[in-house]
């Protein structure tokens, strides 16, 4: 059609019919799709084997064997764990919750649920640690033997608050994915509501919940801000491997702050395969 | 039987009002209807899947309007069959049985039985992605009949179906009903569809079901 509506005119019909149409090249598409996504690899890639170029086996192996690293990843490991099935434990209720039902004030409380993504992880930390001075608060802090604040508690429940709201986004995406129609057809079937929610819609879930899981242990293992102020940077007591690498650099020790780091690439990486491994699961049944 | 009468449904914007139809005992109805008049909607509400404003629901002579979809006994197909993607065909079959906690013996008959007559018992391991269209659709029936439920209801269940996979389905229901005696309601807006399996024949039109004399 022409710019006031008329046909156009048949001689552009005409002269597609005697020469045929060159249509242009998709090498530039291609070329940008490559160029972009090659940039963004080799800078990851880069900044890898620089690091792992920084220091030697004899540094790494010191690192390993040091009694301060050995805590600090002992330590993280198994709060990074537990803050991850905590995680997971609260983002299946909240995910399928804010899936399924619409209620009043749902939009409040999905912005609620993303405060901790959209917060600067320093200030999660100081409301932690102001929390934990309240009257309520303290009721809590002593409930625990040895206390909350600035003790490993304190380390599990700053990880645990970060990493819940990536496990929360990934459990509702999960949930979206599954056909309500599901549990419908359960319900018809002889099932109540949690019959139909263990034995149907769960098992769906499966692989919603490891990614949410892995996603919600790698967010755990790489916090350090709120951990920093809400359990503070004592060595063999509140230190996890991100502290570790700050307390070796603000001594000036590089080679080991490295050398910590390349574990916990190490650790994530393992976590990333298994994560894949039991993805990829599905596709061998 | 399955009567309805006077059903009234709000939905938002959308309202059905004075929906009323009844198919006597081991008949076959069918409501003809086009795509988004509310077929699916009274097919929920008699599922107890759908809120209802007013109205009576009656199945094989029970007052059904107030209980749960549970306590209805109705073998429910919807639309495309939602199977249960981690469950293998054999264990779709046992679900109902094991829910209601029927008799293990039993059930492991039953589960041939009705695996025989739908024409899946080479099918018992598989689960729903190594499945077709056809398989699909015979894999829901057999889950919404395993808890022998006097009441079927399927929506649209062979619409996405090729027409020789088609002619088989009807092939299939009809073993079915001769087998179960089932009364079932059928929705489709397909005109060969009703005119090849209905007893009782019904269009829905401008909100309003009207039984119609079958062709």
């Amino acid at each position: 059609m022409g710019v006031h509506g008329e046909p156009v005119s048949n001689r552009s019909s005409s002269a597609t019919a005697t020469h045929p149409t060159r249509v242009p090249s998709d090498v530039p598409f291609f070329t940008a799709l490559l160029l972009l996504s090659a940039s963004y690899a080799l800078l990851l890639l880069g900044m890898l084997v620089a690091m792992g170029s920084f220091t030697s086996p004899v540094h790494l192996w010191a690192a390993v064997q040091s009694e301060e690293i050995i805590y600090a990843t002992r330590l993280s490991l198994l709060s990074c764990s537990m803050a991850a099935i905590w995680a997971v434990w609260v983002a299946v209720p909240i995910g399928y919750l804010m899936s399924r039902y619409k209620f009043a004030g749902k939009n409040f409380v999905d912005a609620l649920f993303d405060i901790p993504i959209v917060l600067p992880p320093l200030v999660i930390g100081l409301a932690l640690l102001i929390l934990f001075q309240t009257q309520v608060g303290q009721f809590f802090e002593n409930l625990v033997p040895g206390g909350i604040t600035f003790a490993v508690p304190a380390v599990i429940l700053a990880q645990f608050m970060v990493a819940t709201a990536f496990a929360i986004r990934t459990m509702r995406v999960t949930f979206d994915g599954i056909n309500p129609r599901t549990e419908q057809v359960a319900l018809t079937l002889g099932c109540n509501r949690s019959q139909a929610f263990w034995q149907v819609v769960l098992p769906e879930t499966r692989n919603g919940v490891v990614t949410a899981g892995t996603l919600a242990w790698a967010r755990a293992l790489g916090e350090f801000g709120p951990i920093l102020v809400f359990a503070g940077a004592t060595r063999m007591r509140t230190e996890v491997l991100p502290t570790s690498v700050f307390l070796e650099l603000s001594v000036g020790n590089i080679e080991a702050a490295v050398a910590v780091s390349l574990i916990m690439v190490c650790l994530a990486m393992i976590v990333l395969v298994i994560a894949r491994v039991f993805g990829m699961h599905d596709l061998f049944l | 039987m399955i009567q309805v009468d006077q059903l009234e449904v709000i939905q938002g914007d959308f309202s059905l009002r004075e929906v009323s139809l009844h198919i006597p005992t081991g008949q076959y109805g069918v409501l003809m209807g086009r795509t988004g008049c509310g077929k699916t909607t009274v097919l929920e509400a008699i599922c107890g899947l759908r809120k209802i404003e007013s109205g009576r629901i009656v199945l094989a002579d029970r007052d059904v309007t107030d209980l749960k979809p549970a306590a209805r006994n109705v073998g429910y197909i919807p639309q495309d069959g939602v199977l249960f993607s981690t469950m293998t065909v054999r264990q779709h079959l046992a679900f109902a049985p094991k829910v209601r906690k029927l008799d293990h013996h039993v059930t492991g008959e039953w589960i041939d039985e009705l695996a025989d007559l739908l024409d899946i018992r080479h099918l018992l391991n598989r689960k729903p992605a190594k499945l077709s269209g056809g398989e699909r659709q015979r894999v829901a029936l057999g889950r919404a009949l395993s808890f022998h439920p006097p009441v079927l209801l399927m929506d649209e269940p062979l619409s996405a179906l090729d027409d020789e996979t088609r002619s088989q389905m009807y092939d299939v229901i009809q073993r079915v009903r001769r087998h179960t005696g089932v009364t079932a309601l059928h929705v489709t807006h397909n005109v060969s569809e009703a005119a090849g399996l209905a007893d009782v024949l019904f269009a829905f039109e401008d909100g309003v079901i009207q039984e119609r004399p079958l062709a």
